[in-house]
């Protein structure tokens, strides 16, 4: 058995990257996630790793770039305002194949917003946030456990698959305290990286790092070959957890800290004779599409509940695509579904 | 017979994109010469940037990233951090290093990161045909100031090397230019020293390269030289910002 340790969301976050190797941080201070990087900060001289401290996001995201041509396991992370100036990074390490993974401990937007949680940046994450046609691995992790176990996974997918991958999560996830079991070794897939721009050392042909292609021919097959990549994952890498469900008939769909609450709306709700259930998307993208169709003969009407204006509702409403009806609720702005909210939406949908 | 002038073994053998007259070229072999001549090609990563030369990578023989527009010290940041030995350096237009690029250009240089930048002065963009570059002269006609650069709607070019040299990041900054043979030695020699410092762990080099882009300027190759020897010096005096005693 591992270590049992009583910790911060952030700091897992980042104690699970050093343990998944990484040794190369990059960061700029945003509330609700600095702890990661105050972790960081401590943590990365003691095991021979690098903390910087960039002059924005900006610069934070193309260091990341430079790290993982270079071959390294590579991480930042930021909040929601501190992740849109990243966009163009993630754009060219995607366009690039580079791995990395970039953390999100998302806050109410638009604009500077606020600092309390959120799932609004939702599209962002998993519509590409940056100019392209791409994708990133988007893991939601909803414990201090999983934080931990999907931080890891993180390292790997973005190795394996050559591409980013984000940890979405909320200031909830970020700031609560749990227990958290930690392994005594990590499951760390090693992967090819003859790819990588370290020096050729004389002994080989040399190696470009670059997501430019004016022929468009060319920057077509490129594209196709990305594409080909995501299919991949969407067929061998959707994750999901199904709750309750075997006799469901009203199914919630949540991810995040709002799947705890949701947890809580189905006891409260099978304690009044309710027979509710949840479905739990833990890879946002690739959206688990596959989960709905376990669920969905017996399912009477899917209830999105999101700390949001209604963004993972359209991929809900996609795989459901018209089977059964698709309610929402939700808040905004850092404001916090409660489990009367969600049981009054309940009530109205048995209503009719 | 004995060989006089052959083509650095960094400097891949290709024909190159850039217009005739144009002094990118020159500038690439002088980096693959001082790569060819400290015997570090095979530790060295470039950063390639956003320019006329984005595709440079295509030239230079050591391991090539493309970075975006303006973040190419950022991306060396990242190498340099991760692979301490190796020998990296930057490839910026002054688009590229001293407009879009420029929190980026003056972090890495305050942070005194240990790598090279190779910075292209054409007063211009060349790539994207001409439009005011912050190192555009006053009354300099360009595609975005037809009427001339007016300090006034426009503001005044920038000098890096000065600027740069306020900070205490750098150990070494100089200012060549390639408009006829004498100087261009002297700029090898100044790519070369830059190399130096860095490989001996001395911290943030940078050398200035006064360019031509007589496609853009609307004149031909000999009168785009004159210019910088006539004009651009003027603005852009030569020499030695940082590190003038430093011995590598
Ligand atoms: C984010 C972004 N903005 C704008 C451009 C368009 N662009 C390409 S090259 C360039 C100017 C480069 O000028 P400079 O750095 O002076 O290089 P030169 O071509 O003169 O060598 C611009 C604005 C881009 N590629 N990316
Ligand atoms: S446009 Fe100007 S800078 Fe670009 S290759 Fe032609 S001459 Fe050189
Ligand atoms: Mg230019």
């Amino acid at each position: 058995m591992g270590e049992r340790l009583l910790m911060k969301g952030n700091e897992v976050i980042a104690e699970a990257a050093i343990r998944a190797g990484c040794r190369h941080y990059f960061g700029y201070p945003i509330t609700p996630q600095t702890e990661i990087a105050h972790y960081m900060a401590k943590k990365m001289p003691k095991v021979g790793g690098v903390f910087l401290q960039a002059e924005s996001e900006v610069a934070a995201i193309n260091m990341v770039y430079g790290a993982a041509s270079a071959g390294k396991r590579v991480m930042t992370s930021s909040s929601s305002p501190g992740i849109s100036l990243k966009q163009e990074g993630i754009s060219y390490a995607s366009g690039s194949q580079l791995p990395a993974v970039v953390v999100n401990i998302m806050r109410g937007g638009p604009g500077l917003g606020g600092i309390q949680p959120s799932q609004s940046d939702y599209f962002q994450a998993t519509k590409g946030g940056g100019h392209g046609d791409y994708h990133m691995i988007v893991l939601a992790p909803s414990s201090v456990q999983e934080l931990y176990e999907l931080t890891v996974d993180a390292f790997n997918l973005a190795d394996q698959y050559r591409m980013v991958a984000m940890i979405l999560g909320d200031g909830v996830l970020g700031q609560m305290m749990e227990v958290v079991n930690f392994r005594d070794e990590e499951p760390i897939v090693e992967t090819d990286k003859s790819w990588c721009a370290c020096g050729h050392g004389m002994k080989r042909e040399h190696n470009t790092i670059t997501s430019i292609h004016l022929d468009p021919a060319v920057l077509e097959q490129w594209n196709i070959n990305l594409q080909n990549k995501y299919k991949t994952i969407c067929e061998k890498e959707q994750r999901y957890e199904i709750y309750k469900c075997d006799d469901a008939e009203i199914i919630i769909v949540a991810y995040g800290s709002v799947a705890r609450i949701a947890k809580n709306v189905v006891q409260v709700a099978r304690e009044e004779g309710i027979k509710v259930g949840l479905l739990r998307p833990i890879t946002l993208w690739p959206f688990p599409v596959k989960a709905f169709e376990q669920v969905m003969d017996r399912a009477k009407a899917f209830l999105t509940v999101e700390m949001s204006s209604g963004q993972m509702l359209e991929d809900v409403m996609l795989a459901v695509n018209g089977r059964k009806p698709v309610y929402f609720t939700g808040r905004m702005g850092g404001m916090i579904p409660r489990v009367d909210d969600v049981m009054a939406k309940i009530k109205e949908i048995m209503a009719g | 017979m004995a060989v006089v002038f052959d083509r650095p073994h960094a400097l891949v053998d290709i024909p190159m994109h850039y217009c005739p007259g144009c002094t990118h070229g020159i500038a690439h072999r002088l980096v693959a010469e001082a790569l060819d001549e400290l015997g570090i090609e095979g530790r060295t990563v470039g950063i390639s940037s956003v320019g006329c030369s984005y595709n440079n990578y295509f030239y230079f023989n050591c391991d090539m990233i493309q970075a975006p527009h303006g973040r190419a010290p950022a991306v060396a940041t990242g190498v340099k951090r991760s692979l301490p030995d190796s020998i990296v350096f930057t490839y910026q237009g002054d688009g590229d290093l001293a407009a879009i690029g420029t929190a980026e250009i003056v972090h890495a240089a305050a942070r005194g990161e240990n790598i090279t930048v190779i910075f292209i002065n054409n007063t211009i963009y060349g790539m994207t045909s001409g439009q005011m570059a912050p190192t555009t002269l006053l009354n300099q006609v360009t595609t975005t100031t037809p009427y001339g650069r007016d300090p006034k709607l426009h503001g005044n070019p920038i000098r890096v090397c000065e600027m740069l040299s306020t900070l205490k990041g750098p150990a070494y900054i100089e200012r060549v230019s390639l408009h006829d043979i004498k100087h261009i030695k002297k700029a090898k020699e100044a790519v070369r020293k830059a190399f130096k410092v860095q490989m001996a762990g001395k911290g943030f080099s940078l050398v200035e390269i006064l360019s031509t882009c007589p496609t853009n300027w609307g004149m031909n190759p000999l009168e785009a030289l004159d210019r910088v020897k006539n004009e651009m010096i003027e603005y852009y005096p030569l020499g030695v910002f940082a590190g003038e005693d430093l011995e590598v």
